[in-house]
């Protein structure tokens, strides 16, 4: 099964500070993990909503605002995409991530949709 | 019908509902514990298979470890860190076990046998410790063991790496669940009584030892993939399973070229899974698939381990080969625009690497679409005699195919129902016979 991880730090991702370098070498040993376990397939940060776009559908009309939004705490700053064989599994992996912060949301991707 | 009583809860309902409560709790907690058992079991038995020095042993330390979780955890919670609680608690077993087993090569030694059994063990508690990726890789070694049959190696594989149940490896497999049982337990003693060592081989014997590994996983693969029997869902698992399983052993061997070529050929593959089966079960063969059914993700994964085996000297590796072939049909968006003539090149690569008839036929088809339908048929017909093609169903198939296509109808009936008798396959056996159909009528027609 696959599944997609999605970080919502909150505001931590428009605010511009840098994660410690020992934040970042906990992180990159706990992906490491995942990846030597054979669980990752890709993972991207995205950059603050301040940089981003949105576009909205009314009808035939569509509508482009700029970020950065209200909504931090739905806000995501980054994903994962994980092979598991489980939703269990993908929270035991998840419950493992070295963070102090922020809420991850582990949502199944449906197959058979294509690419 | 809310009256008043009804909302008071009498002792006996606060009791069922705690049971409930509970209940609930311990059913959650155990499906936590499988998940980690999952993520855990191949580590944890590979340091107990260091320490006890069989897989057999090793496998029922941590299986008593999993009881002890299950007794444990759905009151005490899931500890901070499970895996660490799991080998602690087998450790300890695994010490006694050890300090036993001592004591009786001392009486046996004071008996004046020589105890050769497990030099090896000197400190229990280090020789658990130790690398866990080198711990992984030599569990992996020793369940690949070519003293093995393949069946055995795979079961073992699945069981102690993959940490499947019996029932699962027994379902993906299509044998009754005694059977594999039975496999599994024979595969353990026959490892003991060959005195397989729990290492990882080095020098020329590693080439054999890694090769007898990647077999066994490309095994895996296929099984899942080429079946297209049983129930839908567990096959694509197998596949799964082993890609998986390829994906691991790469990090652990990152500088082996073939373990890269091996995950290449397995993710290019596994990109066409919900392409090659039609929606009524049928099989779709590759030019006629639906590429944008395709996932790319594994393809730009299988095209990314095919350049790092490339780039460590490893392109002309059997598996390294043959995910080039398939990259080939990854990277054209149309099946018009494959590129037949590197195809024909990476077969000769293959046929001299390894010649074998079924080689020659891939590659006499590859020729027919890069150099037209004559030219592969000449390379067909010399195959015509070939004894171990006799009853290979594909030999006729290839020739029926290119005699339609040079407009000999009549011949290539012929071969598309002697191809339709020949396949064991009954899904295979009607697309053939439509195939010989169709030709009836361009005969008829033509």
């Amino acid at each position: 099964m696959r599944v997609m991880v999605l970080a919502k730090e909150g505001g931590q991702s428009d605010t511009a500070t840098p994660p410690t370098p020992e934040a970042m070498a906990e992180y990159q040993k706990f992906n490491e993990e995942l990846v030597k376990a054979g669980v990752v397939l890709g993972a991207g940060r995205l950059s603050p909503s301040s940089q981003g776009k949105r576009v909205r559908f009314e009808g035939k009309k569509r509508t482009v605002i700029d970020g950065p939004w209200a909504e931090t705490k739905e806000l995501v700053a980054g994903y994962w995409l994980w092979q598991v064989r489980s939703l269990d599994e993908a929270l035991e992996w998840l419950k493992r991530a070295p963070y102090d912060g922020g809420t991850f949301e582990v949502r199944e991707i449906s197959q058979h949709e294509g690419a | 019908m809310a009256g008043p009583s009804r909302s008071v809860r009498s002792p006996s309902t606060r009791a069922r509902d705690e049971a409930f409560a509970i209940e609930t709790a311990t059913a959650e907690a155990h499906r936590a514990i499988e998940a980690i058992w999952r993520i855990e079991s191949a580590r944890l038995i590979a340091g107990l298979t260091r320490a006890v020095g069989d897989i057999a042993t090793a496998e029922e330390l941590a299986q008593d470890a999993l009881v002890a979780a299950l007794e444990q955890w759905p009151t005490s919670g899931v500890p901070e860190r499970p895996g660490a609680w799991l080998m602690g608690t087998a450790k300890h077993r695994a010490t006694d076990l050890i300090r036993r087993r001592k004591t009786l090569e001392r009486k046996y030694e004071e008996l004046g046998r020589d105890a050769e059994r497990d030099q090896q063990v000197e400190d229990p508690d280090a020789a658990i410790d130790e690398d866990v990726g080198d711990d992984l890789l030599g569990l992996i070694f020793m369940a690949c063991h070519p003293v093995l049959s393949k069946d055995a190696r795979v079961a073992l594989t699945l069981r102690v790496l993959g940490g499947l149940t019996t029932e699962e490896i027994a379902r993906g497999f299509l044998v009754p669940v005694s059977s594999m049982a039975q496999r599994i337990v024979r595969a353990k003693r026959t490892l003991d009584e060959a005195h397989v060592r729990f290492e990882i081989p080095r020098g020329p014997e590693r080439v054999a030892r890694l090769a007898s590994v990647l077999e066994v996983i490309y095994l895996i693969f296929n099984e899942g993939y080429s079946a297209t029997a049983g129930t839908d869902w567990v096959r694509p698992a197998l596949c799964e399973e082993a890609l998986r399983l390829g994906r691991i052993l790469a990090e652990l061997v990152p500088t082996e070229p073939e373990a890269h070529g091996l995950v290449a050929l397995m993710e290019i593959h596994a990109s066409r899974l919900d392409a090659r089966v039609g929606p009524s079960g049928e099989p779709i063969l590759l030019l006629e698939q639906d590429r944008a059914l395709w996932d790319h993700l594994l393809i730009r994964r299988g095209l990314a381990a095919l350049e790092r085996a490339e780039r460590l000297g490893g392109a002309m590796g059997p598996y390294a080969l043959q995910a080039a072939i398939a990259a080939c049909h990854a990277r054209a968006a149309t099946a018009a625009e494959t590129d037949w003539p590197r195809i024909v090149a990476l077969y000769d690569a293959v046929a001299q690497l390894a010649p074998s008839p079924v080689v020659e036929l891939n590659r006499a088809v590859a020729v027919g679409m890069a150099f037209g339908p004559a030219a592969g048929l000449d390379l067909v017909n010399a195959l015509v005699a070939e004894p171990s093609l006799r009853a290979y169903h594909l030999l006729p198939a290839v020739r029926g195919d290119l005699l339609r296509k040079l407009g000999r109808s009549a011949e290539a009936r012929s071969e598309f129902e002697r191809a339709a008798s020949l396949t064991e396959n009954a899904v295979e056996r009607k697309l053939l016979e439509r195939r010989a159909a169709e030709c009836a009528a361009e005969g008829m027609t033509g």
